[in-house]
């Protein structure tokens, strides 16, 4: 993985959404942050619920219009691409999978309509019988079989839903995925399931991932690197082995000493911790942003907890 | 006798227009006094309607608790107690907390209204004691102010905070049993680790038995003092936490354990259960785990395994623990867990 890993494929650069800008009620939901993507790897990105995760995500595809800064994507911003050629062809490099298997198929079309509408979008069939080909062929690779595609998605259970919504990302041939918590409306023995059918189709494909999720145990599991979120800002971000043994923001410290784990032995032990945002004390005059504390591991801080990190080490 | 609370054969089936969906099939468990009792298990394994069931809270015109089936409170089976006396101990003596704190109070009503009901209808209380008791409450589930909190209405609180209040008027009349069906389910982690420490907190305060249902095997580790795994309308082992984690002897508990990354797991593989679970309209012959079961052997697909004795306190139904079985390998996430468990029995007696 370390000589793909030096090749930037999403540069995030003072990315800022709000919602209702310049109103009393507005909300900094993603607020100045920044961050790289590299080919071939996974970035995880955690955080409680309303800290942003989502919203970045949704802003790096364009769901969202961003308020500020850039995404570069191979050096492009996708923000600012006016013509409609360019659109597309940046829509089939990078795809969705949702949270909500259940919301995110349309009821009313067949498995087969539902997976091929990005290939009719891109013409990237000839004919009517490539087109099915090309869609049991994928229904294969999720490993679904051919008969599925006649049929409708309340056919199908949680698991095998989420599985046909990969399919359909993966119709154009995406080189990018954006998971929004892809696993977390599904049982835990189909998690493991659809967990390692993504990694299969990344070790084949060479697919890049940026994996949403609140189930922290999980995203350690499948990510290369873990981005923590608080409030709108990038808090933490390192290497998911280092996170773990090693995480130095408070804020990620109480996270990961809240999160239960599936041994009686390891619980009796536990000691959690809390975080209160008021105890970094910073005045004005502290320039509070991601400093490299270690090579490779960022943390939101001022210089002078940056030294004092430093002096644990 | 300490047992507060004993299923006996429950038997439960739904009828539905595709025919009739036997959902509960022969589930027998007891809870004792002041314990944790877990239920894990993926969804439509039963989990749910067997709880529901203790409240009597199935819908009438669908659903069917066959004959035969008991289940024992306080010297009465509430199986088949009047829907007026079945009143008299929802509320009081057993009570409820649901998974969806922003649907299971009432939008329109204060919530120190809500807290005092139960009280008012139960014990009889006047609407000042009940006020001064609800304030009390909302002190013990820990929500600060609660003088200005007690007249403010659920949209008024957060997720985390909105499960305290359902704590608080679960907890109100002091009930004997709490059944909480996925109380964290909606909540961050962060929030999540404060209600279990406040639901471990609280019982050892007033001395309540709790029946946890979740399908997160970490909550399980944490909360629970015995565990019971259910698949397909029945339960398939019962354990005390240690026994589960670290001796489990049925394959679909060896699934769910090994299903789930540890925090030292690496790169390999997660260990997969194939398939789907059993349709309970046609419920399969013999083991209904057999089809998902990689260890399976001829005799699980034409005769069911009943409970096999693994301690006294530890119980699996599968024909593994049978003295004739093969020696299997388990999963090695099961393996390693087990050099954690001393002095490990492998067979079983029937």
């Amino acid at each position: 993985m370390s000589e793909k890993m030096n090749e930037k494929l999403i540069e995030v650069k003072n990315l800022k959404l709000f919602f209702n800008e310049g109103k009393k009620n507005e909300v900094k939901a993603v607020n100045d942050i920044s961050f790289d993507i590299y080919k071939g790897e996974t970035l995880g990105l955690v955080g409680e619920s309303g800290c942003g995760k989502s919203t970045t995500g949704r802003t790096l595809i364009r769901l969202y219009n961003a308020t500020d800064g850039e995404v570069n994507y191979r050096g492009e911003n996708v923000h600012n691409v006016k013509n409609k050629e360019k659109t597309l062809e940046f829509n089939r490099r990078m795809q969705m999978i949702f949270q909500d298997p259940y919301a995110s198929l349309n009821p009313r079309m067949k498995v087969v309509d539902i997976i091929a509408e990005g290939i009719d979008l891109h013409g990237l069939a000839s004919s009517k019988q490539e087109r099915e080909e090309k869609v049991h062929e994928l229904l294969e690779i999720v490993g679904l079989n051919r008969d599925h595609a006649g049929r409708y998605p309340h056919e199908f259970s949680g698991g095998q839903r989420q599985r046909i919504g990969i399919a359909r990302a993966l119709a154009v041939d995406p080189e990018f995925i954006i998971a929004d918590e892809p696993i977390s409306a599904l049982d835990v023995s189909i998690q493991a399931q659809v967990v390692n059918l993504m990694r299969k189709l990344q070790k084949d494909k060479g697919l890049t991932y940026l994996f949403i999720a609140h189930d922290l145990s999980m995203v350690k599991y499948i990510s290369d690197r873990i981005g923590v979120m608080y409030f709108g800002k990038l808090v933490e971000l390192t290497t998911s082995e280092e996170l773990y043994k090693n995480p130095l923001h408070p804020y990620t410290q109480s996270l990961l000493s809240s999160i239960p784990f599936p041994d009686p032995d390891y619980e009796r032990q536990r000691v959690r911790k809390t975080y209160d945002p008021k105890s970094h004390n910073y005045t004005d005059s502290d320039d509070v942003k991601m400093r490299e504390v270690k090579p490779g591991h960022f943390v939101y801080c001022s210089e002078k907890e940056m030294q004092e990190m430093q002096k644990t080490f | 006798m300490n047992n507060i609370l004993e299923v006996k054969d429950l038997n439960i089936s739904f009828h539905t227009y595709a025919g009739e969906v036997q959902a509960i099939r022969g589930v027998n468990f007891e809870l004792k006094k002041g314990e944790t009792l877990a239920i894990v298990g993926e969804s439509g394994s039963g989990k749910s309607v067997t709880t529901k069931s203790i409240m009597r809270l199935l819908p009438k015109s669908n659903s069917e608790i066959k004959q035969g089936s008991q289940i024992l409170f306080d010297g009465k089976n509430l199986a088949e107690l009047s829907d007026k006396a079945m009143e008299k101990i929802r509320g009081k003596d057993i009570s409820m907390i649901f998974q969806d704190p922003m649907t299971s109070l009432n939008p329109t009503m204060k919530i120190g209204k809500q807290i005092a009901e139960p009280l008012i209808k139960h014990q009889n209380f006047s609407k000042a004691q009940a006020k001064q008791r609800a304030l009390e409450l909302l002190e013990l589930v820990g929500l600060p102010n609660p003088e200005i909190r007690i007249n403010q209405y659920p949209h008024q609180f957060s997720g985390g905070q909105r499960q305290r209040i359902v704590i608080a008027v679960a907890l109100a009349c002091n009930p004997k049993v709490l059944i909480a069906d996925e109380p964290t389910t909606a909540l961050d982690v962060t929030i999540q680790a404060q209600i279990l420490d406040l639901m471990k907190d609280l019982q050892n305060k007033i001395d309540t038995s709790i029946i946890f249902i979740t399908h997160d095997l970490g909550v399980v580790a944490s909360v629970a003092d015995r565990v019971a795994v259910m698949y397909g309308g029945k339960i398939v082992e019962v354990g005390t936490v240690d026994e589960i984690f670290y001796n489990s002897q049925h394959p679909y508990t060896w699934g769910l354990i090994s299903s789930m990354p540890s925090i030292d797991t690496e790169d390999d593989e997660l260990f997969v259960i194939p398939g789907s679970p059993p349709d309970l309209l046609n419920p399969p012959k013999g083991d209904a785990f057999a089809a998902r079961n990689r260890y399976a052997m001829a005799i699980d697909q034409s005769e069911e395994p009943p409970m096999f004795k693994v301690s006294n306190t530890h119980y699996a139904a599968t024909w593994l623990l049978h003295p004739d079985a093969p020696e299997i390998d388990p999963p090695e996430a099961v393996q390693r867990r087990r050099k954690q468990f001393p002095g490990n029995v492998t067979k079983g007696e029937k």
